[in-house]
């Protein structure tokens, strides 16, 4: 068993398990009712997948024409935005379909951040709640 | 061996690709369409990462960077724009 046959082997692994992963992600994308598990599976599942592939990447450059590490500058760029663009869609969620009166209080503020507006200027438009206690 | 894997990876992040439009579709959201569009960034990420394995050279590798990081800057772009009205105050 050379080398080659190894890295080729590992290259091979690193693909199926990236590609089981990506399909696992937007599957779950489609399969789970509500939009707060929703947006768990693809923000962890799929990123892990796309890492996975770019692994698979890295190894087989190196094995064939002399490959460099650049592919790293992909995962760390996804890795470090994938829970930031995760944040943002979870406060789209609050913002536009919960009032204040459903969500549970905040530790240290009065009201949540994304639900802080005068209602002049909600441009969500819809079921702008009192906040609850005195600003 | 690499070459069966390439076949099923292509497949699946396919059949992801398809998937994720159904998202897109579907709704009922704004949230869940953006995260669709977040999700078929990354898919195609992954495509172009398997296409520049399948093709042997690395010259696919800046696009998938550029692809990951307009993905991510639309995605804040959308939500912003959602959030407060405007997407630089």
């Amino acid at each position: 068993m050379t080398l080659e046959t190894v890295i080729e082997g590992l290259v091979a692994l690193t693909i199926v398990i990236g590609a089981i992963f990506t399909l696992v992600g937007s599957y779950g994308l489609v399969k789970l009712d509500t939009p707060m598990p929703r947006l768990h599976a693809p923000t962890k599942a799929g990123t892990l997948g796309v890492g996975a592939m770019l692994i698979a990447s890295i190894l087989f450059h190196f094995a064939t024409d002399g490959g460099s590490l650049h592919e790293l500058l992909i995962m760390a760029f996804l890795f470090v935005t994938a829970p930031i663009s995760a944040h943002f869609v979870a406060k789209v969620h609050i913002h536009r379909e919960h009032t204040a009166q459903e969500l549970p209080d905040p530790p240290l503020d009065n009201v949540w951040a994304t639900r802080d507006v005068a209602p002049d200027e909600d441009m969500a438009g819809d079921q702008v709640p009192e906040p609850s206690g005195g600003r | 061996m690499i070459e069966y894997a390439l076949i099923f990876a292509f497949a699946c992040v396919g059949l992801s690709m398809i998937l994720s439009m159904v998202r897109l579709i579907l709704g009922p959201g704004v949230g869940d369409r953006v995260l669709a569009l977040d999700t078929m960034s990354v898919n195609a990420v992954a495509l172009i990462v398997l296409l520049g394995i399948a093709g042997g050279t690395q010259i696919y590798f800046e696009a998938a960077l550029i692809i990951a990081m307009l993905g991510f800057v639309s995605t804040v772009a959308y939500c912003r724009f959602v959030l407060r009205g405007d997407i630089i105050e």
